[in-house]
């Protein structure tokens, strides 16, 4: 598979035929049965720069990815290469002692700002640990640079002293960020980090992730469920399903023609009225199939209104459109199929005069 | 957030942390300040009434034990055989045949033979009244085992007629300054039985929670092993291969261990329960994901997160164990002679006929059920003072 560098730039993260496999153990011997096959053989690269969203179902393994690439589990097989100054690193096999230079440069912003902050810690040792972890600086130093945080991540330095339960939602979440920029990391990946928050704090989050983004040069991996979010952030967006890409497409060509029948499935779950009314549409039926027995051939085809014989038997590869390279999906019938797209014409029309 | 400046809600405690003042709305005039979680933990034991009290109770009960020579009108050895199970005698401040008031004193026993049931009869000397004193002068001790004293905090002013509040025993020994020596052993058994429990157990937990695998297989099966057997029994079996030719220190700190051995196994399955949960935390992960060690995990995210469940579970499991000795020494194989506990001292009023003639033997019990009930209250208040976030 060739990378897709839309702005040239150089590849930051390469991953190759990534699998994830969870064994299921059972039995007074605790003898592996079967694997919930997480992840299941995807690949794909993502550019200094730019930020990539992660789409898809619960259980479709999006988070699983993300903390492959922060190494919080080790994958079953394939690679991750990262680029560090010595050129491509396999992170994938790497030992704890060989990934510690490499922590510093990946860091991870969690969904539940909760569960994320240690309540028995005060804000200012929580955002001070990657660094205290890595032994930067002087104890001085390192409150100088988390009141530095505190500030870039709209927080008054009096914050210092509390306690996250003293603290909303959003002001959780900026220490959050404030923690995973602390060790200045080149890639963070960020996990449904908006999702836990009010409606009204989402755009805040979000906002200060792409001001950040703007003054730090860091490339995100955003993982979300909510298209509507994805949209906003990222320049290009994956879609997942049952742990393999379905489809990989710059963001506005994801929502002006999709090309992935599952791709039309999540954008028609954006609720949204047309001309007043609500506007017709399909919605998926089931639940998505066990990652332990996957379906064969294509796994969506279980789900899919458009299914063939072929899709039963065959499994679809991630290739590039002959008419647009930048997109790539996996489907048997990309060539017949028309999908319904988010916007109308109209929208678009409308979409593009803002643009000028 | 917890506003603190008023009246708002709170009780007769919370004017320790905060300015009352009359029909005023704090946050409204900008008067609050946040508190911290261990003010919220404070505050919120301080409000449980049955706790506070349980507290108190405990600790003028280890005061007392810890002073025993100086609580202790006697020492708990001295005998005086014209007072064989003497009953408790009444203290009075009332002459019971003028009427008139005087200051605290009481009338000697005299012992007199019953002719038909051969049994000796105590019947109080009116000719002789003996007031009684505090901080009397009597049997000398050592405080703490080191300072050398004479006075006691109360006692009888004629050193000729001993006071036995709650009576004595078979051979004129009072039951009170027993008891009181007695709970050395029986509250400092659960203190050091539960303090092995706790580092056996959470060491023991964290790493099989932690590190899984067939470590923690292996000690979760063993775990289940030691718990089928019923307790007692257990206890006893394992009391009772403690050899009988040890000095009465050793069988102390054999028996402190035999009743460790249980109690360690279910704190280490409850750490266990904790790690496996906390490690699943997303901080736990972040730090994880920054490449903090093992040893900092355990040090900076879970010990602060469990220490106040161990607290709680160690709180609870003290009076199982402080029950556990007395259930042994009643029976007669936990600790020995000269040595004495609650449980041993129960052992006058394990025949029938004993509690029928003697019933004062049963006193030591008392103290059990208060020490016992007091470390359950307190337990509780602690469980909830853990968690100050609930309503």
């Amino acid at each position: 598979m060739r990378p897709v560098n839309p702005n040239g730039s150089d590849t930051i993260l390469a991953i190759e035929d990534l699998r994830q496999y969870f064994p299921i153990k059972a039995g007074l011997l605790q003898k592996t049965v079967a694997h919930v096959k997480a992840v299941d053989g995807v690949s794909f690269t993502v550019a200094s720069g730019e930020t990539v969203g992660l789409v898809g179902e619960s259980g479709s393994g999006k988070t699983t990815i993300g903390r492959c690439i922060v190494r919080l589990y080790k994958p079953t097989d394939g690679s991750i290469h990262f680029s560090m100054t010595d050129g491509m690193v396999d992170i994938a096999q790497l030992n704890r002692n060989e990934l510690q230079p490499i922590r510093r440069d990946i860091q991870m912003l969690f969904q539940d700002p909760n569960s994320s902050l240690n309540a028995r810690m005060r804000i200012g040792d929580i955002i001070a640990e990657p660094l205290e972890i890595h032994g930067i600086g002087t104890r001085e130093e390192r409150r100088a640079r988390v009141n530095k945080l505190l500030d870039q991540v709209g927080l008054g330095a009096d914050m210092h002293n509390r306690f996250p339960h003293q603290l909303s939602g959003g002001q959780r979440q900026r220490v959050g960020v404030a923690r995973a920029l602390s060790i200045e990391p080149r890639l963070v990946v960020c996990d449904e980090p908006v999702s836990a928050l009010d409606v009204s704090v989402q755009a805040q989050v979000l906002n200060l992730l792409a001001d950040l983004q703007q003054e730090l040069g860091l490339t995100y991996i955003f993982i979300a469920h909510d298209l509507s979010v994805v949209e906003y952030i990222s320049d290009r967006v994956m879609v997942m399903y049952l742990g393999k890409l379905m489809e990989t497409a710059p963001t506005r060509k994801i929502f002006e023609r999709p090309t992935h029948p599952y791709t039309e499935a999540l954008l028609n779950s954006i609720p949204k009225r047309v001309r007043g009314g609500h506007r017709k549409r399909f919605v998926l039926t089931g639940d998505i199939p066990s990652p332990v027995n996957p379906p064969s051939g294509c796994v969506f085809h279980t789900r899919c209104q458009y299914a063939k014989d072929i899709c039963k038997t065959e499994t679809p590869a991630l290739r590039a459109l002959p008419t647009d390279p930048q997109t790539q999906v996996a489907c048997h019938l990309v060539e017949e199929l028309s999908l319904q797209p988010y916007y109308t014409a109209d929208e678009l029309r409308n979409l593009e005069a803002d643009h000028v | 957030m917890t506003n603190l400046g008023g009246d708002a809600g709170g009780g007769r405690w919370i004017r320790l942390f905060g300015r009352r003042k009359k029909n005023a709305d704090p946050a409204a005039r900008d008067e609050y300040q946040l508190m911290t979680v261990r003010q919220l933990m404070t505050r919120k034991f301080l409000r449980n009434r049955m706790a506070l009290l349980s507290f108190i109770a405990l600790v003028i009960i280890y005061l007392s034990t810890i002073f025993a020579g100086f609580v202790a009108p006697y020492s708990a050895r001295s005998s005086d055989s014209k007072l064989t199970y003497s009953p408790p005698m009444t203290i009075r401040i009332r002459d019971p045949e003028t009427g008139s008031f005087h200051l605290p004193f009481f009338y000697p026993l005299r012992g007199k033979r019953n002719m038909e049931t051969f049994q000796l009869e105590y019947v109080e000397h009116r000719e002789k009244r003996v007031p009684i004193q505090f901080f009397v002068k009597g049997e000398p001790y050592k405080a703490l085992g080191i300072i050398e004293w004479d006075v006691h905090l109360f006692g009888s002013s004629d050193p000729e007629e001993r006071l036995h509040i709650m009576g004595s025993d078979v051979r004129g020994r009072d039951l009170f300054s027993r008891i009181i020596f007695g709970g050395q052993v029986s509250l400092s058994v659960g203190i050091f039985g539960v303090m092995i429990t706790i580092v056996v157990g959470s060491v023991i937990g964290t790493l099989s929670g932690y590190y899984g695998g067939v470590f923690d297989n292996v000690v979760q099966r063993l775990i289940e092993t030691i718990r089928s057997f019923p307790q007692l029994p257990l206890w006893m079996a394992l009391a009772a291969a403690i050899p009988p030719q040890w000095p009465p220190e050793w069988v102390y700190a054999g028996i402190v261990v035999v009743l460790a051995f249980i109690n360690w196994t279910g704190l280490s399955r409850e750490v266990r329960g904790l790690v496996l949960s906390l490690k699943e935390r997303d901080y736990v992960h972040a730090a994880e994901a920054s490449g903090a060690s093992t040893a900092r995990i355990v040090r900076k995210h879970l010990i602060p997160n469990m220490a106040s469940h161990i607290i709680v579970t160690a709180t609870l499991a003290v009076p199982v164990t402080i029950l556990g000795e007395s259930a042994l020494s009643f029976l007669g194989i936990g600790v020995r002679p000269p040595m004495v506990s609650w449980g041993l001292l129960l052992n006058d009023a394990i025949k029938i006929q004993n509690i029928v003639l003697y019933p004062w033997t049963l006193f030591p019990g008392l103290f059990i059920l208060v020490a016992v009930i007091a470390y359950n209250f307190l337990g509780d208040g602690l469980r909830d003072m853990v968690d100050p976030f609930a309503r």
